[in-house]
């Protein structure tokens, strides 16, 4: 009996854990945008200005603290491990809602400069990235 | 009555629906990828590009702009791959992060940053001139469609930009978008994405969060925070600069 009710509560307790995670990516998400918002007024406009990029940042900060300091259980981690893991998924959303009739009645102009702009960008990315060390590239590979 | 009762309940659970559309979207994919491709081609890309077309003929028969989400049916399509969950999503890839990677790259990050902002902008700019194009505002609100669709239309809403020029702009925008996350597995070999770092400037340059976050997650997953953390600041830099540095320049030379 007394087995049963410790087995209880210590799951009871790692199921409430994984919220933890989750509210730990909620907040730095909603800190993120409402610093990017602020950013945004301080530069003049009414645009979030890397919001989402301040948010992952946080994030990656809040994860080396934690980890330092021992708070973060593998069972809070899972609650922001299935978000990324869901990534993919909602990225197979975002395509179906893309306004592909539109841009294919783009017509020939804005088609142009679409593919240019990703020729040129494309030859820069190959550019830059051909510079990298290969040794550094070739630990990375491993 | 089935079907009525079918209808309804998709309809009423739009979110949990769409879990299951995708699910089923992704599966077969998986078995194309496999059986068809022999795992040449990611699952995630065929997924992506079925996504396009479901999007496409959820275009068609609404007539709205929002592909697929437009159909009641799939509204919770719209939820799922919306705003909101897609940010969600990414900032929680930001766990995956190996914060020395990300520091070392930073600079060239930003450096690819300020490229992915200018040389589209210079494109679509030139692109615009060649079509006879001679007003500084028009000329701005295409170049800056080429950055990203949000900036272009936030840019010519600045300046006073004409609705069909901003239907332009947008346009330009949104194949950007779709040829990076169409174009970014096959030619990932040509760009050399393998490391963060290279994940980095792939960010930076390619722009629009979509793209990059999609042909990311087609070419390899590992790689999505990498490209995503720096992705994420480019809307807001062209917002910034389109409006006023790139106007100006523009204005001065037109």
């Amino acid at each position: 009996m007394k087995f049963v009710e410790t087995i209880e509560t210590v799951s009871g307790k790692e199921y409430i854990m994984i919220i933890y995670g989750t509210a730990l990516l909620a907040a730095c998400h909603l800190l993120g945008i409402i610093i990017g918002d602020l950013l945004g007024r301080a530069l003049g406009m009414t645009t979030n200005v890397g919001g989402v990029g301040i948010a992952m940042l946080l994030l990656i900060i809040a994860r080396i603290y934690l980890n330092k300091s021992g708070h973060l259980c593998a069972t809070s981690e899972s609650g922001v491990n299935y978000w990324g893991a869901i990534y993919i998924p909602v990225v197979v959303a975002m395509a179906m809602q893309q306004n592909v009739v539109a841009a294919l009645k783009g017509g020939p102009m804005a088609l142009i400069a679409a593919v240019g702009t990703v020729i040129v960008c494309g030859l820069f990315v190959s550019f830059i990235n051909r510079l990298e060390p290969e040794t550094k590239a070739r630990e990375d590979a491993k | 009555m089935m079907w009525e009762i079918l209808d309804k309940t998709a309809k009423e659970n739009g979110l949990v629906t769409a879990f299951a559309v995708v699910g089923s979207v992704m599966l077969v994919s998986g078995v194309i990828s496999r059986k068809l491709t022999f795992g040449r081609v990611q699952g995630s890309a065929i997924a992506i590009l079925i996504g396009l077309a479901l999007a496409y003929i959820g275009g068609k028969m609404s007539g709205g702009t929002k592909g697929l989400a437009d159909l009641a049916l799939f509204s919770g399509v719209g939820l799922m791959g919306g705003n909101m969950l897609r940010d969600f999503a990414i900032v929680a890839t930001a766990f995956e992060v190996h914060a020395e990677e990300a520091k070392k790259a930073g600079w060239i990050g930003a450096i690819a940053l300020l490229l992915g902002t200018v040389l589209p902008f210079i494109v679509g700019v030139a692109v615009a001139w060649a079509f006879g194009y001679r007003d500084a505002v028009s000329v701005t609100t295409i170049g800056a469609g080429a950055i990203t669709y949000i900036v272009g239309p936030v840019t010519g809403g600045a300046i006073g930009a004409s609705s069909d020029v901003m239907a332009l702009s947008i346009a330009t925008g949104v194949i950007k978008a779709i040829l990076v996350m169409v174009s970014t597995p096959m030619a990932a070999k040509f760009l050399r994405l393998k490391t963060p770092r290279s994940a980095m400037v792939f960010g930076g340059l390619a722009g629009t969060v979509s793209g990059v976050s999609a042909g990311l997650a087609a070419t390899d997953r590992k790689l999505v925070p990498y490209g995503a953390l720096v992705a994420t600041f480019h809307t807001g830099l062209g917002c910034l600069m389109g409006p006023s540095v790139l106007f100006f320049i523009v204005r001065a030379l037109a």
